[in-house]
């Protein structure tokens, strides 16, 4: 029972307010009553919520014509003409407080720089492709494939024949486009003119479907023929210099190829990059393909197709067709499922990860964290420019007063002080400017994966975009004071300043102090654990050795070639064949087939081909049996070497390793013996488990590697030795080798990268906050001056004064570590790490350290101003009063 | 102007706000439409019938009271001029004039 004291249930406010706020005064408070009588009504007839939903719907359907309040132009005119006042006082306010200026501007300057930075960034990422007419149109076909233990992969290529089959069989679909991609070979356009190229196959289509504009030849039949190639201005240049390259021959390997086209330059912003085409047709006559079957609907890891749908097209009926196709053309494949899906164009570039993306590619999780790491620190920029100035509201009350004395409503107060917020954040935009420049260098340096992403190129969009920031940081940083100065009593004020409540938005300072802190905790402990899984990425146990190894890429060269060369040099200890390099995060699959009278097993094992002195050199640990003994220059290879997770996964052996030697396993249908079998190693990265891996033999990889133990301690004498030794093999290519400890690095730049971005912002987030706490605390040294003296007077002692001016901020410090730590560490230790199988535990000290660096500075800042505080002279304060 | 003329529903805000003389307030008019009428009046159309009739200066308003009810907001009543009486008037006898030149209409077996 409800008894008459109870209070009654109210309307919903915020509906209240809407009204208050678009009614004509002389119709408001009729209107509200009445609204107020249905209310009371339908609360005893239809019930609470049904009461307040009808009186949300009342206050949105009363917003009519007649009810709406007319814009106040005398207001606005009034803003216009006071628009002097306001930058004049506004100024002065500036140069009177300079350290509080400073700290607002700088503090808004330095965060809105990152702010441009990631403004730019995206505006560059949402940029690409817009080059094509009918990019809304366009979609690429994406694969899906799924093996037989239910791992799936998906790739941004598909099979030829996917392509063809949508072509000859989909109806209503405008133009179907065919590109491989894996042409590299070297031109030959002279006898003295030799120069390495890297093509992609594209049928005519092609040029129909992407907005690449042809500046010489007939872009209807460049691409038709076999054996033309068309090239962009830039290849042509290096092919042929300045002489016309229309109608030209060149030389690749044994086949002619004639230029049918030159292409405009591809814009820089575009997800598909090539520096020449080759007319599809060309590939599909030389039937000598390795691989054989290029057109099976299981060769989809080298080709994409593209197509153009018309305005109307309905989406799900090509997906259905696409899933019919599919379904029948699975039947075809015995461990394998392949689906297809169309992905529109402007998904390309945030389309996530991809394997065998044909160009670059930009993950949306990552770009929302920028984003987010963008805002905070802003925010919190913005926060002290709130904190400080209604911290200095005392100052300023006096000029409000009389501003409302003389005739100034609330909102012309209001809009004094947004005003004044936007045009310091506007200056502030000036310095951020030119911060935003030299950071952009900077960025572009990080590494090189990001100047061939983005060009961050200044345009009038941008600038816009810029300015358009500017505002908005300043509203939001302006808002909260701009309110409080508006609600400011004259009178009140007038008669005496200190009446004013300047202490009454102490808790909202003060959480905000705990934001900005947690933050930078939050940030400073991520680097800190971001840095040490870096570290152990890179010193990680990874099963063998990688130091001292060079590895060069043949490039096609004869390995047995460069041997014997390399042999010659005396700081070359070892030199060993692979056909790739592990651990980098390349990976080279086929099927293991087991057989026995009871089991009957076949999966994905990772794969390597290496020759009798890869494992001696890489020092990997053989469990049982030995390196290879049969050593068969070409193809006739009848070992294989395995490592633990083999014997595991195919129960070849349950206990000794041993018993594995001589075990026969069926790899590309060759029986191949296990001769030995390795302690588990690395051979993806750390993001991976270990899986089962094999080594098989062969001792000529011209596509491969060289790795080369180097045992001098003198690097220099032995690369050049190197440098000479494949000027004799190779004078086309220049040499191309590094370090493995080096390509492991790079393997792992993306978290370099990151933890130095982390990084800059956590210096950023901490230098701000800490800017701002400073300004609290000369504020608040500065009002309690008399205080402290009188304390003193009465025999209060330095340090106990410093503890007394200091408890208060250092509460809040303890706050938000206690907010922060657990907040990082539960993120860390349930969310990010366990995407990696290995990495380092988060330690204790990382959280420590951070702890510490960010107090021990807050204390300096605390008690550097508390301590001149507690040694002024109460006798020198006292008196000027 | 068409000021003079009076729609259907004005000429039913009218009469009611007529009939309630000292106490015709939105609310009240609603419901006392919803009774005669029989259809339910709904306050936003009510409110804006007043507004208009009021523009027209066939009913002037004034402030009442501030009571517990409604919030402790005062009501708004209407009180019909001069104006709208003539209009009223008028309208009415457009009417039984029209009536009466029907000859001999049978409203048996219409209803």
């Amino acid at each position: 029972m409800k008894t008459p004291t109870q209070k009654l249930p109210e309307p919903p406010r915020w509906a209240r307010n809407l009204l208050h706020w678009y009614c004509r005064p002389d119709l408001l408070e009729d209107l509200e009553g009445d609204m107020n009588e249905y209310f009371e009504r339908n609360l005893k007839t239809k019930g609470i919520r049904r009461a307040r939903w009808i009186y949300i719907l009342d206050a949105l359907k009363f917003f009519r014509p007649y009810t709406v309040r007319k814009p106040e132009f005398l207001n606005l005119l009034i803003h216009w003409l006071m628009l002097g006042s306001y930058f004049k006082t506004s100024r002065r306010s500036l140069v009177r407080n300079k350290l509080f200026s400073a700290i607002n501007i700088i503090g808004l300057a330095v965060s809105m720089s990152v702010g441009l930075l990631v403004i730019a960034f995206l505006t560059d990422l949402f940029s690409y492709d817009l080059f094509h007419e009918k990019r809304h149109r366009i979609y690429r076909i994406v694969t899906k494939t799924e093996g037989d233990d239910k791992r799936t992969m998906d790739l941004a290529s598909t099979s030829l024949k996917a392509g063809y089959k949508i072509r000859e069989t989909f109806p209503g679909i405008e133009e179907v486009s065919l590109i491989r991609r894996g042409f590299y070979s070297d031109a030959k356009v002279s006898d003295e003119t030799i120069i390495p190229l890297e093509a992609t196959w594209a049928d005519p289509s092609f040029l129909k479907i992407f907005t690449f504009p042809m500046l010489k030849g007939n872009p209807a039949t460049a691409l038709k023929e076999p054996y033309s190639l068309v090239v962009t201005e830039k290849t042509a240049l290096k092919l042929f210099g300045k002489t016309e390259a229309l109608g030209k021959t060149v030389r690749f390997d044994t086949t002619n190829y004639t230029v049918t086209g030159v292409l405009k330059d591809i814009p820089k912003l575009s997800h598909i990059r090539f520096e020449a085409l080759i007319s599809l047709a060309s590939m599909l006559g030389q039937k000598a393909d390795s691989d054989g079957g290029i057109l099976d609907w299981g060769n989809i890891y080298q080709n994409y197709v593209y197509l153009t749908l018309p305005e109307t097209a309905n989406l799900q009926t090509v997906q259905a067709n696409l899933d019919k196709l599919s379904a029948t053309e699975n039947k075809q494949l015995e461990h394998q499922k392949i689906t297809l899906s169309l992905q529109p164009m402007d998904k390309i570039i945030f389309g996530g990860r991809l394997s065998n993306e044909i160009g670059v590619n930009f993950p949306k999780p990552v770009a929302w964290v920028l984003i987010g790491l963008a805002l905070v620190v802003i925010l919190s920029a913005c926060f002290n420019y709130t904190n400080l100035s209604i911290a200095r509201s005392m100052r300023r009350s006096r000029e409000v007063g009389i501003r409302k004395i003389v005739g100034a409503l609330k909102n012309h107060v209001l809009g004094q002080f947004m005003a004044e917020s936007v045009i310091i954040s506007v200056m502030a935009l000036i310095f951020s400017f030119v911060l935003f420049l030299i950071l952009r260098t900077q960025f572009m340096a990080l590494a090189p994966q990001l100047s061939d992403l983005v060009t961050l190129d200044l345009s009038p969009r941008l600038i816009l975009y810029f300015l358009l920031l500017a505002v908005v940081v300043g509203l939001a940083a302006g808002f909260l004071p701009a309110l409080f100065f508006s609600r400011i009593q004259a009178v009140q004020v007038l008669k005496d300043a200190s009446s004013l409540k300047v202490f009454r938005h102490i808790n909202l300072r003060k959480a905000l102090i705990v934001i900005q802190y947690t933050f930078s905790l939050m940030f400073i402990t991520t680097t800190l654990i971001g840095y040490k899984q870096y570290r152990g990425f890179l010193s990680f146990d990874l099963g063998f050795t990688t130091e001292n190894i060079l590895n060069i890429r043949m490039q096609g060269n004869k390995s047995t070639l460069l041997k014997k060369e390399l042999a010659q040099i005396p700081a070359v200890n070892q030199i060993a064949t692979s056909r790739m390099i592990t651990s980098l995060g390349s990976i080279y699959g086929t099927q293991l087939k087991y057989k026995t009278k009871s089991v009957h097993d076949s999966a994905m094992v990772w794969l390597n081909f290496v020759d009798e002195n890869y494992i001696p050199l890489h020092h990997h640990r053989f469990l049982a049996g030995t390196n290879f003994k049969n050593r068969p220059t070409s193809g006739n290879e009848t070992e294989v070497i395995v490592n633990e997770q083999v014997l595991k996964r195919f129960h070849i052996v349950d206990r000794n390793p041993a018993d594995a030697i001589g075990k026969q396993v069926m790899l590309d249908n060759k029986p191949l013996t296990i001769v030995g079998v390795l302690k588990d190693f690395h051979y993806g990265t750390m993001d991976h488990k270990i899986e089962p891996t094999v080594f098989r033999y062969s001792s000529e990889e011209p596509g491969g590697y060289l790795n080369v133990g180097i045992k001098s301690e003198d690097y220099p004498a032995a690369l050049s030795g190197i440098e000479a030794a494949w000027q004799k093999i190779d004078k086309i290519h220049p040499l191309k080798a590094t370090f493995y400890d080096d390509q492991i690095e790079e393997a792992y730049k993306q978290f370099e990268v990151m933890v130095k971005v982390i990084g800059f912002i956590t210096f950023l987030a901490i230098c701000i906050a800490s800017m701002g706490l400073f300004g609290m605390v000369v504020f608040m040294t500065e009002t309690r001056l008399k205080e402290i003296s009188i304390r003193k007077v009465l025999g209060a002692t330095e340090s106990g004064l410093i503890f007394h001016l200091s408890k208060g901020f250092l509460l809040l410090l303890l706050i938000s570590t206690l907010v922060a730590l657990p907040v990082t560490y539960i993120f860390f230790d349930q969310y990010v790490l366990t995407k990696f199988e290995y990495h380092q535990p988060i330690g204790v000290s990382e959280l420590i350290i951070s702890v510490l660096v960010v107090m021990a500075l807050a204390f300096l800042l605390i008690g550097s101003q508390t301590l001149k505080a507690a040694r002024s002279n109460p006798a020198k304060v006292l008196k000027s009063e | 102007m068409k000021g003079t003329n009076l729609g259907e529903f004005e000429e039913l805000v009218l009469l009611t706000s007529a009939a309630l003389v000292n106490d015709a307030y939105s609310v009240a008019i609603c419901d006392e439409l919803g009774k005669y009428t029989g259809r339910v009046a709904k306050l936003g159309v009510v409110h804006a019938v007043l507004n208009r009739l009021e523009e027209k200066g066939l009913v002037k308003s004034h402030m009442g009271e501030a009571t517990s009810a409604r919030g402790g907001k005062r009501k708004r009543f209407y009180e019909v001029t001069h104006a709208g009486k003539v209009a009223l008037t008028r309208s009415k006898e457009v009417r039984e004039a029209l009536w009466r030149i029907i000859p001999g209409f049978n409203l048996e077996g219409s209803v």
